[in-house]
């Protein structure tokens, strides 16, 4: 099949949403810039014009609102945010509009956004350019949460976003933007809410998200040479979670790491092991579930720091081996 | 012998006879409605926070009157007023006060998330300056469809302290937005008169900064604001972009609830008093009687009318049933499942 990088399959997503559906927009950051989003939005103003395929002013949040405004009156807008740094300011109408007006207004409108967040961090930007807040959307009631890891799914996942009807966040790490898979050309869509096993194995279940399914896998593969058989599993959607998936994997290996780019405390690595926590289906827990995120220390500028902040295969191997042994 | 009586004057100060009765019973209905909420608060039969319209009924009336079903309309926390303007059912208006199933929003908003979308009303916020970007981004929308629909956005002086008020004008402005920002300048941001809140307070200069052309205007006078709507709604419709209106009035209430806000030292007596001698709806009622465009008798008729069909709203709310978890299993657990 034909290969393309994970940039490439979002560039084709968004030509075949707004080349087909006329309620599609973009709106954002950057998205007729030189970069155009680190060409992920190549070629979008010369075939939609101005009139789809807005580049806004930095004012995250009455474009939000904007988004939010549109997308109640009959749009289908796809919010792009270069960076989730900047998108603080956007968090007012994200929590008390897109995600209360559904429930708040007993069901007469839902807001069809997707807005699409970047993680984007390393290369001693330091820690106004590096933030992964993820969880911190996942926590509100009414917002959803998508974290594609390979282009097949970026490509298929923005789809369902579009078309899922609420308000979506789907949000993405730079870092994989140059990762190449296996995209079929046409129009396909990755289910929300479901997740995949990304390696099969019998020892121990590690969940990756986004970005960190990478390092799990290459983590995996050393440590098979050590004798641990890993399971890698993908949630894809962070919210609603694909906890059957997990639990099962559990049920069998009897332990489980998560490995998350967010934040330590009160993350999504704490909600998924709370979740395998409590269930009464898993009979036998061979050691303490365990995490590996970010410390709870603002992201550093200097390479020698980020060397140590960022977790990579080599962590998720050392905190594997402990778990098993 | 029957005397023949004389002629209707067909205009009444520049504005059609039927447009000014139809606004005089607005304006006269959203009054009813802020009086009965507020005798059923002091009678503790209404639990949820109303922030009541008395005293401001013409800058809601008089932008509604030129709108369309169509067109929308976003709204604040003081939103009955804006609701009852729109067209909204006085029954779902005091159904959702009293937080029941058969509510504008079944009983999950309460006062200040009212929500219509048949009649062009998407929804009220009650984070200030909430709705101002969403007003935007639905004009950025029918202008995209290719529609002459417009929308307009009502706040009060208190949304002019937040950022997004000036990011908000300034979306507009670039993209020539057909929308109408309408600020209620009530003097007052919750307990806060406006100069404790803005060192500039000439809130036109600030909308002319972002770009935004406004008017000054009697926000008690409604002929004046309907005069004046119209013109600006005509234009929008044209694609001439958008424009802001300070309409300067006072709520007779307090920020909230029944009360006055004078025995807790926030407002005086004598600037209440100076501001009832400008009632918008006496100021009409005099209008109407100068120009014979209705007698003294007539007025007082419509008044009854619309206290009973009040008062019956109001006895259909409390009869309608609560909302619960077992009466609405389908819509609360589609909405609790998403979140697992």
């Amino acid at each position: 099949m034909r290969k393309l990088t994970y940039v490439a399959a979002l560039n084709e997503a968004l030509h075949q949403l707004l080349g087909g559906d006329d309620s599609v927009m973009l709106m954002g950051q950057g998205v007729t810039s030189p970069w155009y989003v680190g060409q992920s939005c190549i070629g979008l103003i010369d075939r939609f014009s101005e009139k789809r395929v807005i580049d806004t002013p930095v004012s995250e949040n009455a474009v939000t609102g904007a988004a939010i405004g549109a997308a109640l009156a009959g749009m289908r807008p796809i919010l792009v945010h270069p960076r989730l740094d900047f998108m603080y300011y956007g968090l007012d109408p994200i929590a008390n509009q897109a995600a209360n007006w559904h429930y708040m207004f007993g069901g007469k409108l839902s807001v069809p956004l997707t807005i699409w967040g970047i993680i984007n961090r390393g290369g001693e930007q330091g820690a106004q350019h590096s933030q992964a807040i993820h969880a911190l959307f996942a926590h509100l009631p009414g917002i959803k949460v998508v974290m594609p890891s390979t282009a097949y799914d970026a490509k298929g996942l923005l789809r369902s976003c579009v078309y899922d009807g609420n308000p979506v966040m789907f949000i993405d790490e730079r870092w994989l933007y140059h990762l190449e898979s296996d995209v079929p050309e046409r129009r396909y869509s990755v289910p929300i809410g479901k997740g995949k096993i990304r390696r099969k194995g019998e020892d121990v279940t590690i969940v990756a998200t986004s970005y960190q399914v990478h390092e799990a896998l290459a983590a995996a593969e050393e440590l098979a040479g050590r004798g641990i058989d890993a399971e890698v599993l993908d949630p894809l959607t962070l919210k609603p979670l694909d906890e059957e998936l997990i639990v099962r994997s559990v049920e069998k290996t009897g332990r489980l790491l998560v490995v998350d780019g967010g934040w330590r405390s009160f993350g999504a690595a704490a909600e998924i092991m709370a979740r395998v926590a409590e269930n009464k289906d898993i009979m036998e827990i061979k050691a303490p579930l365990r995490r590996l995120a970010l410390p709870d220390c603002p992201a550093p500028a200097s390479r020698t720091l980020e060397k140590n902040y960022f977790k990579r295969a080599e962590d998720i191997v050392r905190e594997t081996v402990r778990l098993v042994r | 012998m029957k005397k023949s009586a004389a002629p209707l004057p067909r205009v009444i100060d520049g504005v059609d006879r039927d447009s000014v009765m139809r606004m005089y019973q607005r304006m006269v209905t959203i009054r009813s409605v802020e009086n009965k909420v507020a005798d059923s608060i002091e009678e503790k039969e209404i639990g949820c926070p109303c922030h009541l319209y008395s005293g401001e009924e013409a800058i809601a009336t008089g932008v509604c009157a030129n709108l369309r079903n169509d067109d929308w309309i976003y709204s604040s926390h003081r939103s009955h007023g804006h609701f009852i303007a729109k067209g909204g059912s006085l029954d779902r208006l005091m159904a959702e006060v009293y937080c029941r199933r058969t509510g504008a929003s079944a009983g999950r908003g309460g006062s200040m998330h009212l929500s219509s979308p048949d009649i062009g009303f998407p929804g009220s916020s009650a984070i200030v300056s909430g709705t101002i970007s969403l007003a935007v981004g639905s004009a950025l929308a029918f202008k995209t469809m290719g529609t002459d629909r417009v929308v307009a956005s009502f706040f009060g002086d208190g949304a002019a302290d937040e950022g997004v008020f000036y990011e908000s004008l300034n979306l507009a402005a670039l993209y020539k937005l057909p929308i109408l920002f309408v600020c209620e300048n009530n003097l007052y941001s919750t307990h806060l008169p406006l100069s404790k809140c803005l060192a500039e307070t000439r809130l036109v200069k600030k909308a002319e900064a972002m770009g935004v052309p406004g008017i000054k205007i009697d926000g008690n006078d409604v002929i004046g604001m309907f005069k004046t709507a119209r013109k600006i709604v005509a234009g929008m419709r044209e694609g001439k972009g958008p424009r802001f209106l300070e309409c300067m009035t006072y709520r007779h209430r307090g920020h909230v609830g029944p009360h006055y806000d004078i025995d807790m030292g926030l407002r005086s007596q004598e600037e209440l008093d100076s501001w009832m001698k400008k009632d918008p709806i006496d100021l009409l009622e005099k209008k109407i009687l100068k120009f014979k465009a209705a007698g003294p008798e007539e007025l007082g008729r419509i008044k009854d009318e619309i206290a009973a069909r009040v008062k019956a709203s109001e006895k259909k709310a409390k009869a309608a049933p609560w909302p619960s978890c077992k009466s609405d299993e389908a819509f609360e657990r589609a909405c609790w499942r998403e979140s697992r």
